[in-house]
């Protein structure tokens, strides 16, 4: 904007004015409908029959003062669970995305084998494979074990069913690096796992990126699931305070921190992506 | 600078078919060392695909290759080993896009080659200055030119060493400002006494630096001669044929 507005043609001002217009109108309108649709929503809602039970039974402020730090406890243990399961998936999503990609007749067990696996998790609902293991390992009554915590079970469980999803992000990746790098690759006389490692790999891991920071969050609520095994978590922290107080303001509360968690996460995962499909659209050749 | 005692590269009956298309149909060729050797013939004659059979890249439908006294075509040889003495330069530069030029050049030397960080950066640096960018060695591909990306992927496959380089139509898919450059860097390896075969469309080129040059026809040798003869007298019907729709 290094044109000051005595040096623009009247043409030019012309349609600046009418730009201005016109978006002035836009904003103003966007500001109507917002307001109008609140006042829908708040009055609405004020107006139905049931409004004053929900509004002590869910939003009641003591409660919520009472239940956080329970809740708020609850909230470390799964953030605990996360970061364990989320190192976890990417160690074993990686290794099974390798394994499906390997060649050699050698391997040939090791690719069925993961192939069935990812079929497995992919299909099976997380609470089934919670409970499996949840309840399934202790029963096994393996006594150099010990008694397994139900978050370490929880952590397994999710590593379970989220290495699958995320090996076939991998795998994904792993398939779109161009045939021509492979190829270059190998025509330098690097040997297969070489390319791999030092070609294929680096430009895959670039480029899934944004889709796994879609799964960790989706991973970051999923953690909440773990209280099925008596993790006392923020979910069965909430489920504790609200028998406590008979009132449901607990899960509110909890509900609100997981939003809380995810926001940033989310947000960065947005502006990952967009700095990434900005590279890719500047474009290397091929 | 020819060395005529024996050849260094010497191909026999190769053929290479996929399914029922045919694609190369029994090629037999020489490339001596310090020779340049130019494959020239329409698109889809099988140029880049008997180039590619010569890295080991494809494999073969029948026929020998060898290179110096080693058949390279013969069952159980380790084909990393082979590719890393043979130097394959593609029509799309293949550089690696996730590493820097300077790192294109130096992965291969010191993971195929073992040499150490500092050796394997020494002749890096040696090349980048030679073909002109000598401060570009940090630079990623995507960010200098066609031209000085397929003069990175030249000295990438001429710092290993090769003893025959292989180069599939390295300016065809340059802006023709850029062709010279890249041209130009032939000439200088020419100099140095590199084995080259090329395949190209710059006939004009190829009349200009190449001893030797054939002429590749649904997967044939149609016709092969010394350049200035080749071009100067055509025999057959078809090369001439060629020759006029290249205008030339």
């Amino acid at each position: 904007m290094a044109l000051d507005d005595s040096s623009i043609s009247s043409a030019e001002r012309a349609r600046r004015d009418f730009k201005r217009r016109k978006k002035n109108k836009s904003v103003g309108l966007a500001m109507l409908s917002t307001l109008a649709f609140a006042a829908f929503v708040w009055f609405g809602l004020l107006a139905t029959p049931g409004w004053q039970r929900v509004e002590t039974s869910f939003f009641n402020w003591e409660v919520a003062i009472e239940a956080f730090p329970r809740v708020f406890d609850g909230l470390l243990l799964n953030l605990r669970v996360l970061v364990a399961a989320a190192f976890l998936v990417l160690i074993t999503g990686l290794l099974l995305a390798i394994f499906r990609t390997l060649k050699s007749p050698v391997f040939f067990p090791l690719r069925v084998l993961s192939r069935g696996y990812v079929d497995l998790f992919r299909g099976l609902p997380l609470i089934i494979v919670l409970y499996l293991v949840g309840f399934g390992i202790p029963g096994l009554r393996l006594e150099f074990l010990g008694r397994v915590p139900a978050e370490v079970l929880g952590t397994i469980a999710l590593t379970l069913t989220y290495s699958a999803y995320v090996s076939e992000v991998f795998r994904a990746g792993i398939e779109s690096v161009h045939s021509s790098q492979r190829l270059a690759a190998r025509s330098l006389g690097l040997s297969y796992s070489k390319s791999m490692r030092l070609v294929v790999l680096p430009q895959a891991v670039r480029k899934v990126i944004p889709p796994l920071m879609n799964d960790f969050v989706a991973l970051q609520k999923d953690v909440g699931l773990i209280s099925v095994l008596g993790a006392v978590d923020a979910v069965r922290g909430a489920q504790i305070e609200a028998a406590k107080f008979a009132n449901f303001t607990p899960y509110v509360v909890a509900g609100l921190l997981f939003v809380l968690l995810a926001i940033p996460t989310v947000r960065l995962a947005d502006r990952i992506s967009r700095k990434y499909s900005e590279r890719e659209q500047m474009g290397s050749t091929l | 600078m020819i060395n005529w005692d024996k050849p260094r590269l010497r191909v026999t009956g190769l053929k290479k078919h996929y399914g029922d298309r045919v694609v190369i149909d029994g090629v037999d060729l020489e490339v001596f060392p310090g020779q340049i050797v130019a494959l020239i013939g329409a698109s889809g004659s099988g140029k880049s695909t008997l180039l590619k059979c010569l890295n080991l890249i494809e494999e073969i439908s029948d026929g020998q290759i060898f290179l110096d006294d080693e058949e390279i075509s013969a069952p159980g040889v380790d084909e990393d080993e082979i590719r890393a003495k043979i130097g394959l330069v593609f029509q799309s530069f293949n550089l690696f896009s996730h590493l820097s030029i300077m790192d294109n050049i130096t992965l291969a030397l010191k993971h195929v080659k073992g040499m150490s960080k500092e050796e394997a950066t020494k002749i890096a640096q040696k090349w980048l200055d030679r073909i002109g960018l000598g401060d570009r060695g940090d630079s990623y591909p995507d960010k200098v030119s066609g031209g000085q990306q397929q003069r990175s992927a030249i000295a990438r496959a001429v710092a290993m060493d090769p003893k025959v380089l292989l180069l599939d139509e390295v300016t065809s898919a340059l802006d023709p400002e850029l062709v010279g450059e890249v041209l130009d860097l032939i000439r200088d390896l020419k100099k140095t006494g590199t084995t080259i075969l090329m395949a190209t469309h710059e006939l004009a080129f190829a009349r200009e630096v190449a001893d030797w040059v054939i002429f590749l026809e649904q997967g044939k040798i149609y016709e092969a001669n010394e350049a200035k003869e080749f071009f100067a007298n055509p025999q057959q019907e078809r090369t001439k044929a060629f020759l006029s729709r290249m205008a030339l």
